[in-house]
């Protein structure tokens, strides 16, 4: 029976035979150190990969919460943080590589709508599913409205652009506060979009 | 405004035997506060424009932004949550919209870190005393001197002076050490890791002295 004790030390064989611990020279662990922050660095960098590669789609979680502040970490500590970032790396390749099964199935799909829309009706494949950045969405929808719809006259539409961004009061007043020259940011139907009230009184 | 030559401050034995590369490099400076100045406002809104959100996210790809991930992985610090200071500075960018100027001093420092992605602090050099330099916390130590002054936990990693800790590393400054407008002579130091070369370090510190000057 091979022993290694909490502080890793060697155990040695004995010639009888017979297996005892020692009470053994610590080992220079500073080599082990050196490999497994070698190990962490390409880990990180592997991560980093994962997110870039999950990017404009849900943002992956790969953080491994470590708390004490900086220090230098002991063998133990940074094996530990070798295998959380080995799970999390794994997890995260798992779920880049169902997204993009999806998001193939996704653009079979998108073809067949286009090929036969009358079999899709009002089927809607936001760009986020296909991977595609932007805002927008594909959709079939009748020709004409309610006349297509009786006439089976259907197309597949993609309705294009993000919302437009309205300055907020706040965004003004951090410029310097409130000026004259400036609109006074307000909705499409008049209603405002909060920020210092008597800006907004006309 | 008078600046000194940069100059390389020290790195307890048993810490750079861990981290061959780390190192600090420091430079004084008068002190020139006051308020963010029109050029730097034009510099900060230059660089809110070539930094968006895929530049944001692809940043830990960067080779310098990836050096001080992986040394808060080395030292036990999740980049995710304390961020490393260039993409702390880039979170704030898309949380506000544009690098915000917020005073003389702050302004050069976030200038030099967002151009080279290598931060550079600022202390009174009046309260320091001799060089600085990067050790472990010892036993029983408090991050300052006075009654408040927070403990430290032994083996914290932090900046001190000839004499004690004055800030934790990537963390906050002990009080009595931070500029303020009494202060008449600036510290700037800047904190280099495996994997951010030399010339970085030097231009980082170059470049928030111009911004200083500007």
């Amino acid at each position: 029976m091979v022993v290694l004790d909490e502080t890793h030390q060697t155990t040695l064989r004995w010639p009888s035979g017979a297996d005892r611990p020692v009470a053994a020279v610590a080992p220079d662990q500073r080599a082990a150190r050196r490999s497994l922050r070698d190990q962490i660095a390409r880990l990180e960098h592997d991560l980093g990969a994962c997110v870039v590669a999950a990017f404009p789609g849900q943002a992956l979680d790969v953080s491994v919460t470590r708390t004490g502040g900086p220090r230098v970490l002991g063998l133990g500590e940074l094996e530990t943080l070798r295998d959380d970032l080995s799970l999390r790396l794994r997890d995260a390749r798992a779920t880049l590589a169902r997204r993009g099964e999806l998001q193939q199935r996704n653009r079979v799909l998108l073809e067949k709508m286009r090929l036969d829309p009358r079999r899709y009706k009002f089927v809607r494949l936001e760009r986020e599913d296909l991977g595609v950045p932007g805002c927008g969405a594909w959709e079939v929808r009748p020709r004409l409205g309610l006349i297509g719809m009786l006439m089976g006259w259907w197309q597949v539409k993609l309705s294009s652009g993000c919302p437009l961004r309205v300055p907020r009061a706040a965004d003004v007043a951090d410029r310097g506060g409130p000026r004259e020259d400036l609109p006074v940011p307000r909705a499409a139907d008049g209603a405002d979009r909060g920020g210092p009230r008597e800006t907004l009184v006309n | 405004m008078t600046v000194s030559a940069p100059r390389e401050g020290w790195v307890d034995p048993e810490l750079a035997e861990e981290f061959p590369q780390l190192r600090l490099v420091e430079v004084t400076a008068d002190h020139m506060g006051g308020r963010s100045t029109p050029g730097a406002r034009r510099w900060l809104r230059r660089l809110s424009s070539r930094l968006g959100g895929p530049q944001a996210i692809a940043l830990r790809q960067n080779p310098i932004p990836h050096a001080y991930r992986v040394f808060h992985r080395h030292v036990g610090l999740d980049p995710d949550v304390e961020r490393t200071p260039i993409e702390a500075a880039a979170m704030d960018r898309l949380v506000h919209g544009g690098f915000r100027a917020r005073g003389r001093l702050e302004d050069a420092l976030l200038i030099a870190l967002v151009e080279t992605g290598v931060p550079v602090w600022a202390l009174d050099d009046g309260a320091l005393q001799g060089a600085l330099g990067l050790r472990p916390a010892r036993e029983r130590e408090r991050l300052g001197s006075g009654d408040l002054a927070p403990d430290l936990v032994r083996g914290r990693l932090v900046v001190a002076d000839e004499h004690e800790a004055v800030a934790v590393l990537f963390g906050s400054v002990a009080g009595g050490r931070e500029v303020t407008r009494a202060t008449e002579r600036l510290r700037l130091y800047s904190v280099a890791v495996d994997g951010v070369p030399a010339i970085h370090v030097e231009e980082a510190l170059d470049l928030s002295l111009d911004a200083l000057a500007d």
